[in-house]
């Protein structure tokens, strides 16, 4: 497999795996250096690609394992992952002011969900990966996935509303 | 869309049973201005998902291409110091022929003038035969 051939199919998922590093590594730096690892990773073997039917379910189940274990590390090191780099971007002005303090305050609810829920909402709220296509990356049954899903979902809900009603008595 | 159809979707989508592209919908409606009131605290949620997906890697990925050029040029090395000791080897065996033709050649010069002062004894035997018969010696 050439060069131009590799990039051509490396780079339609090469953001969401970036992104999917980020949602578990928090910092920008960190994200870049597992998506940069896990390609050239996926390089080293790339006489291989051609025999998977899904490089992107492959790339992204890499990109996961890569950052578990990072953080496993980074426990183990007693190192704290402090993110200062939180910015939405691409929001006209005003909508950026109304909802820049309730939406970094989805991002710390985000926060503190488990690894796993944290991967299945990125993949399925962020990238819109189906039922199935999760099931490659986190090598769970379905059913599974939903029940953690919506568990993941009703827990920033409840977080949310917990703060509005604060906000409001 | 309707209010009802939203919020029916809404209630699917913590049961996680919504599909993509009803998600697609909720996501379209709660990015527009006009969410109403009572849903309006779902909306940074929605927003937050939204703004997710613009986050794009900036780093180049830093392949090798250039990996194996080390290897190609040592073999062209190798190569072409083996056919330069070759040539000149070659050369010098050419040499060494081309040697030994001239010498052939003088070799072969020699041997013929010295054949042709050879043929030239043959009168000095004729000499000797007639000079015998006029000068008879004391032992005939």
């Amino acid at each position: 497999m050439k060069q131009a051939e590799f990039l051509r199919t490396v780079l339609p998922f090469k953001d969401k795996l970036y992104r999917l590093a980020k949602r578990l590594l928090v910092s920008n730096e960190e994200a870049e250096d597992a998506t940069q690892e896990v390609l050239m990773k996926l390089w080293s073997k790339k006489s291989k690609i051609e025999a998977y039917n899904n490089v992107e379910a492959f790339a992204m189940t890499m990109t996961k394992n890569y950052c578990l274990d990072k953080l496993k590390s980074k426990q183990a090191g007693n190192l704290k992952l402090v993110h200062s780099n939180y910015r939405d971007e691409n929001t006209s002005l005003q909508r950026e002011v109304e909802l820049k303090d309730s939406v970094s305050f989805v991002h710390e609810i985000m926060e503190q969900l488990p690894e796993q829920q944290k991967i299945i909402i990125q993949l399925r709220d962020v990238e819109q990966y189906d039922f199935d296509e999760i099931a490659k990356v986190v090598n769970m049954n379905p059913t599974a996935i939903r029940v953690a899903l919506s568990r993941a979902r009703k827990y920033i809900r409840q977080e949310l509303v917990k703060k509005h009603n604060y906000g409001v008595s | 869309m309707e209010l009802a159809n939203i919020e029916k979707l809404l209630e699917k989508y913590f049961e996680a049973t919504t599909t993509v592209q009803e998600e697609q919908e909720l996501q379209a409606y709660f990015s527009q201005d006009n969410v109403a009131p009572h849903l309006q605290e779902y909306q940074s949620m929605f927003q937050y998902f939204t703004d997710l997906k613009t986050e794009k890697s900036t780093r180049n990925v830093p392949l090798q291409p250039r990996k194996n050029y080390l290897k190609w040029i040592s073999v062209a090395a190798v190569f072409i110091l083996t056919t330069s000791l070759f040539i000149n080897e070659w050369n010098k065996q050419r040499k060494a022929e081309e040697t030994l033709a001239d010498f052939k050649m003088a070799m072969s010069l020699v041997s013929e003038n010295f054949n042709t002062g050879a043929s030239h004894i043959n009168y000095l035997t004729q000499f000797e035969e007639t000079k015998n018969k006029i000068f008879i010696t004391k032992n005939n």
